[in-house]
């Protein structure tokens, strides 16, 4: 079963950390807005980065 | 067809474009938020040198000025640095807000074009110049360039996209959260830190003073060490020192504690601040290296116009300038910090002991380590190995 990331966008501050840190462009902060795409391949290091707790990994 | 783009209105970007711009080049500075300067993902401390160096100070965006800076070890040892002498107020802390607007608008009075709600998308290099593509107003926008200049910070695509930096790992960043809080109860004169492995794993909470009894309160954490995200950190830092005031504000970001990069241009591209990891890896400024190094790859920028020469052999002439500037300094601090961060707490209270009481008249890291160095000879040996 694959694992992606998610976003819970009450919490997220558009802080673009989560950004910075993926190696696989599965991130984009379009404006104030987080798009996750389907490069992502749930390895998680957005979560551990995420200052707020803004993300965390559901199975797909 | 321009001479420069720019992506990213920050310090690093606005610096950049202006410089191009007062140099008569054709440039075009984008941002892809619709309000340049929000929302802020800073601390907003800078020393008055490294502010003063680039932009003439105009107080309409300077929130307070402080004398100094404490420092308190694990323990609540305190450490302070400050100049005494009246009227040598030797740090600002701003309302970047304000501070990133007015460097946009130098750039758009010296003649840069400024497009706001503009974002980055990819470029591709074709007979020696590159073809950006860009998405303006939620429309697909292409235009050609001599040169890119990537500013656009610690998520820099044009960086990775040109394969100048590579991703961050979970220990070269800084994950940081924090509040503007009215009503603290401080001493306005100083900027306060605070260290410890509980308090803020490989990191520190910090108290800036921003006028009017307001004070950015935040903390970074290295999520290779944290256990909890940095919001956590901060709630626990502000409950612990029972600092009392209304939140009016919530300030995320991620710093780059990375040290100096090898080089940050490749062919027809500079990058400048938080996206070449300009930051400082032990006090995570970064204003005064973005201001820096974008002044410095709108001076490049200009003379490679001149000799129509784009080869990442010409640019180099960037890397010479911004790494003899202050690169050496992140090289240098990367290094240290490495050193801080296997410290305990136990050693961190006693290393502050023994220089708590000092009379530290400058506000740097160095001024803290030739103090460490004096009254700890046995570290004498540790640090010049490792600064060598």
């Amino acid at each position: 079963m694959a694992r992606k990331a998610v976003v819970n966008r009450g919490k997220c501050a558009y802080c673009g950390a989560c950004v910075a840190v993926c190696d696989f462009f599965a991130l984009e902060l379009v404006e104030t807005y987080l798009e996750i795409n389907e490069n992502c391949n749930g390895c998680s290091i957005c979560v551990k980065v995420c200052p707020m707790g803004a993300l965390s990994l559901v199975e797909v | 067809m321009f001479d420069v783009i720019v992506v990213g209105a920050g310090p690093a970007g606005s610096m950049a474009a202006k410089t191009c711009a007062e140099n008569g080049l054709k440039v075009l500075l984008i941002e892809k938020r619709q309000e340049i300067g929000t929302p802020v993902r800073c601390a907003e401390g800078i020393s008055k040198q490294g502010l003063k160096r680039f932009v003439e100070i105009d107080r309409k965006w300077i929130a307070a000025e402080v004398i100094g800076a404490k420092i308190y070890a694990p323990d609540g040892t305190e450490i302070t640095m400050a100049e005494e002498m009246a009227g040598n107020e030797v740090g600002f802390v701003l309302e970047r807000k304000i501070f990133d607007r007015h460097l946009a608008r130098l750039a758009a009075k010296a003649g840069a074009e400024v497009i706001v709600k503009t974002a980055f998308i990819s470029f591709e290099r074709r007979d020696g110049r590159l073809k950006v593509k860009m998405r303006r107003m939620g429309e697909e926008w292409e235009v050609e360039t001599k040169i890119l200049i990537g500013a656009d910070g610690v998520e820099s695509k044009v960086g990775r996209m040109a394969g100048i930096i590579r991703t961050l790992r979970k220990s070269e960043i800084e994950s940081c959260a924090q509040y503007l809080m009215s009503n603290v109860e401080i001493d306005e004169n100083y900027t306060y830190f605070y260290l410890g492995n509980e308090l803020a794993p490989g990191g520190y909470a910090w108290i800036f003073p921003k006028g009017n009894k307001c004070a950015n309160v935040g903390i970074g954490v290295l999520p290779s060490k944290a256990k909890a995200n940095a919001k956590y950190y901060l709630d626990k830092f502000i409950e612990k020192f029972g600092i009392e005031g209304k939140i009016v504000e919530l300030v995320c970001g991620a710093v780059p504690v990375y040290g100096e990069i090898e080089t940050a241009v490749s062919d027809n591209i500079m990058l400048a601040g938080d996206a070449a990891y300009h930051s400082d890896p032990i006090t995570g400024g970064g204003i005064a290296n973005a201001l820096c190094a974008g002044y410095y790859a709108g001076k490049v920028a200009y003379e490679a116009v001149k000799k129509n020469d784009f080869s990442a052999g010409f640019l180099r002439k960037y890397d010479e300038l911004w790494k003899s500037d202050f690169g050496w300094k992140l090289r240098r601090n990367k290094k240290l910090q490495e050193f801080f961060l296997k410290l305990d707490d136990q050693t961190l209270n006693s290393l502050a002991k023994s220089i708590s009481g000092r009379n530290i008249r400058e506000m740097s890291v160095q001024a803290i380590i030739v103090e460490l160095l004096k009254s700890n000879p046995h570290l004498v040996d540790l640090i010049k190995n490792l600064l060598i």
